[in-house]
Parts: structure tokens; sequence; C-alpha cells
């Protein structure tokens, strides 16, 4: 963080105004609020053309899928491993806009495009795969130079003691968030979350992803021994999905819970308000 | 501050609109779509820069194989024609390879079967996600192609199909690239069996490390041609002319 207080020698105090985020950050995480979100809803799409994920190398109707998505009776039906759940409504079977009860896995809100074509949903996927890749490789690049992975996103061993996460973890679910000069910085599960991200999600999600390309199979055969087979590759790229998901979902409650405006202006600006000091 | 509340609020209520009302717009607008379809250029010149073309697709063992090779698209092609063929044992059906060659082929199953053959235990991937291992024995088409005496004129070869769709007769298309690869054959054969119906019989395409769309099932002519803007609707396949699949389908 490049705090303007902190270069001239003074400590920031809650209230002042510090530069939070480099342009590089703010861009890479603009591009990636589009990529991320056309990316999950096109690859939904992509799943409704055969909603069943196997282990191995292959594993076709016949062969035994440990999550299928599907209908049964007119009602909606997730089976995972041996437990089957109704999710009429939402899953296997729903209305679409016009009211037309239809009979896929995700539902038309959930997709891109909203009415099946898996066609059109590859031809998303890939060139936001494309935009994904070089993005992400230019942020890294861009973030070792000018030190950013290093100073802030990386934990110090300090910060890595069980008592500091726990101490963290606590205080995110008392919502007691930092202020004054410690918001300045990235907290521990911050850290974690983001690095885990940056260096771990989309790094297997582009690689599961290549793992499914026969193309890419026949040059790098070790992508395949790597992750078990081609459709082990293609569960693991959908629980990443998922798991990034649930990230997306944990990110904007906490910009919710921290003061939205404030962070979105330093996501945008790159301008953020220390949240003042508690009176004693 | 309050102008840039209600900048950034009126922006983000504009994008959630633009997103739930207009994305089958936008996913229909041509300029869109051919600027995303410019990915599939791209995927191809890169994975031919950055791993060796020649590069053999996965073998497996006989341990791997799919207990049950499912069968995809036209499971049966319609017509009396077909329907003799079959009853016939294919005796009388041949494989015409023609179009910019010296020397224009008509071979019968019994003299495909004659030919030096290939069996390879590969892995089909179909474009829905799906995957199945079968055993597949041909003759190689590189074999055919130097018979036939490729014409310097021809870049593509177009593969005419016996099955008919809504819209036209079934046909694809390859580059010279993957024609000539090693594992390119023309199979009749699947796990030491006659090919079943299901599968294409009496003859399909095996262009392994591409997806199952490209395997063209039932092939009766091959064409060698040097543009592919002549046929169908200009894009290389059914699949690709009514329905936008890609043609380089490397992923």
């Amino acid at each position: 963080m490049t705090d303007e207080a902190q270069e001239s020698g003074v400590a920031p105090h809650g209230g002042d105004l510090v530069r939070r985020h480099r342009v590089s950050t703010r861009l890479w995480h603009w591009i990636n609020a589009v990529t991320i979100f056309t990316m999950l809803m096109s690859g939904l799409m992509i799943f409704n053309a055969h909603p069943r994920l196997y282990w191995g190398q292959y594993g076709a109707n016949s062969d035994r899928a440990w999550l299928q998505i599907g209908s049964s009776g007119g009602r909606g039906v997730l089976v995972v491993g041996g437990e089957a759940y109704d999710t009429t409504g939402v899953l296997g079977v729903w209305k679409d806009r016009d009211g037309i009860e239809r009979r896929r896995a995700f539902p038309w809100w959930a997709t891109i495009p909203s009415s099946y074509s898996l066609a059109d949903a590859r031809i998303w996927h890939f060139f936001f795969a494309w935009v994904l890749v070089l993005s992400a490789a230019a942020y890294l690049v861009a973030s070792l130079l000018n030190r950013h992975l290093q100073r802030d996103l990386l934990p110090r061993g300090a910060e890595l003691r069980p008592g500091h996460v726990w101490r963290d973890v606590r205080d995110h679910l008392r919502l007691r968030f930092p202020r004054g000069a410690a918001a300045a910085r990235y907290g521990i599960l911050q850290k974690l979350a983001y690095v885990g991200v940056i260096l771990g999600l989309i790094p297997l999600l582009i690689l599961t992803g290549l793992t499914m390309s026969p193309g890419v199979n026949a040059a790098w055969p070790w992508l395949l021994d790597l992750f078990g087979g081609r459709q082990s590759a293609r569960s693991i790229h959908f629980l990443c999905a998922a798991a990034m998901l649930v990230f997306i979902l944990v990110h904007l409650l906490m910009v919710l819970l921290s003061g939205p405006f404030n962070q979105l202006r330093a996501m945008i600006t790159g301008a953020y308000r220390l949240p003042r000091e508690k009176d004693r | 501050m309050i102008s840039r509340r209600k900048l950034i609020g009126s922006l983000a209520a504009g994008a959630g609109g633009l997103i739930l009302s207009g994305c089958n717009r936008i996913n229909a607008d041509p300029r869109v779509r051919s600027v995303l379809q410019s990915a599939e250029g791209l995927t191809m010149r890169a994975q031919r820069l950055i791993t060796d073309r020649t590069a053999l697709a996965r073998e497996f063992g006989a341990a791997d194989l799919s207990p049950l090779f499912r069968s995809n698209g036209t499971r049966k092609p319609v017509g009396t024609a077909y329907e003799t063929h079959l009853r016939a044992g294919f005796a009388d059906w041949r494989l015409v390879v023609d179009g910019l060659v010296a020397r224009p082929l008509s071979l019968s199953m019994a003299q495909l079967r004659a030919l030096p053959r290939r069996t390879q235990i590969t892995r089909h991937d179909c474009v829905e996600g799906w995957s199945a291992i079968g055993q597949w024995t041909g003759a190689p088409l590189k074999l055919l192609l130097d018979m036939a005496g490729l014409r310097t004129s021809a870049r593509y070869l177009i593969f005419h199909c016996a099955d008919r769709y809504a819209q036209g007769d079934y046909y694809e298309s390859i580059d010279l690239i993957d024609a000539f690869h090693p594992q390119t054959i023309l199979a009749w054969g699947l796990n030491g069996q006659p090919l079943p119906v299901g599968n294409g019989a009496p003859l399909r395409l095996r262009v392994e490390r591409q997806l199952g769309y490209k395997h063209a099932k039932y092939v009766q002519r091959i064409e060698a041609v040097e543009s592919l803007s002549a046929h169908g609707r200009g894009k290389g396949g059914y699949w690709e002319d009514y329905y936008d699949y890609a043609w380089y389908a490397g992923i």
C-alpha cells in the first residue's frame, strides 16, 4: 500500500483518506468481476449439456456419476453420492421467463445464454478464458515487479500463528473490523482468501480446464496424471468454480458489512478512508 | 460525494438491467459474436504454437476400456439405401476419395480391411462433456491419401456421410495436419468387433485430439479441397454451419 502519510513519516489515523489499491489491482478486479461472472454462467450452461460428474479417465451415461442433476416423475432431482434431493423449481425442473416448464439442470437465470445452447456457451466461455489467462498473467507479473504480492498479499510468519488467525476469525464473527492505521493493511483471513484465489483457485481452474482439451492432452499428458484423468479434471473444475462462487458471496458480504461505499470507492478511485478509532 | 454515489448506483442498476434483459440480445448481436468467436482461431494457433503438432493422443490399456461405449448423434441413418447396405453386410459399400487428387479411389470394405491397419485404444470426448474409452481398428488415412496422390493445392479434407439431419447431410472437415497425423484412421472395428451401426458402421473417422463431432460416422466419400467455403454454409461441417460449433475442436 502506498500510503502517503506513511511515506512522509507520519502514521495515518482513523478518518484519513489513504491510497489503498494500485491501478493494476483496481483494473484487474473489475476485469475479473466481468470475466468470472461470465465464465461461471456460461460454465453452468456447458454443464447442462451433460449434467453428470465422474471420477477417472472416462465417464458417460452408463457409468457411475458422483453428482447428477436431472428430473424424475416431473420433479427436479439432485443426486450426490447416494443421496437424492428434491430441487424442483430450481434445479432439474424449472419455469423459464415465459412460464414454460423446462427440464435442464441449471435454470435460465443462472446461465449464459439463458436458453439452451451448448455452442454459444462455449463461445462465451473460451473467449473469456483468454481474458482470464492473459489478465491474470499480467497482474501476477506486475504484482511481482511492484512487490504488491510480497508486501501486501503474502502472509508473514507471525500472522500465521494459530493464536493470531483465531483472533482474526473471532473478530470477523463478531463483525469487529480493524480501525485506524490497522485498517490500511489486509488481515490474515483476507490475505489467505486472496492468495488462495490468486495462486490456488485460478491456476487450478485454468489447468483443469486445459486437461479437458483433447488437443492439450496429447501434448501435455502429465496433466491427465496430475488430476487423475479427464473426468476427474472436469469434476475438480466444477468444484473449483463452486468454491469461487462461495468466495464471491463471502467477499460481497464482507464489503456490505465493512462499509460498502468506502470499499467501492477504494476499488474504483483507490482512495480509502480509514475507519475512525472507537472512543475509549 | 452524493453525485458519485448516484453515478455508481445507476451504473450498477444499468449493468444489472443489461444483464437480465439484454443477455440474449447481446448473445445474438453479430458484431459481439464475431469478437467472441475470434478466440477459436487464437486457440488453434496457440495450441499449435506451444505444443508439438505431431504429439500423439494418449493410448490406454485393455483394462481402461469403458464397459459400454455409448452411441450419440445419429444412431442409424434413415433410408432404404443404408438399410440395403446393412442387410448385405456392406459388401457393396464403397469409399470414394476424390477432389484434388491425382488418382481418385473407390475402395470396397474388403479392400479397406486388407490394407495395413492400426489399432489404438483412445479416449473419445463428446463436446457435451462425457468420455468413453474404446479400441479402434482401421486404415491410416495417410495411406489412402498417399495412394490417391494429394495435389499441392489441397488444404482440407471433407468427409461426406450417409446420415441426414434436419437441415442437411452430415459432413465434417479437417486440415492436413490432422489428416496426416499417425493416429488419424478410418476405423471399421471397435473393441475387436466390426464397427456397430450406432458408432458409424461400416466406416468412421477417428481424428484423435479433436472432440467427438469431428469424428464423422458413416463416411462414404472423402473430398480433397482448397477451401471450405463451397460446401454447406462454408464453415466446414454440419454442426459448424447450423449451430455455430467451433471448426477447430481442440478444446
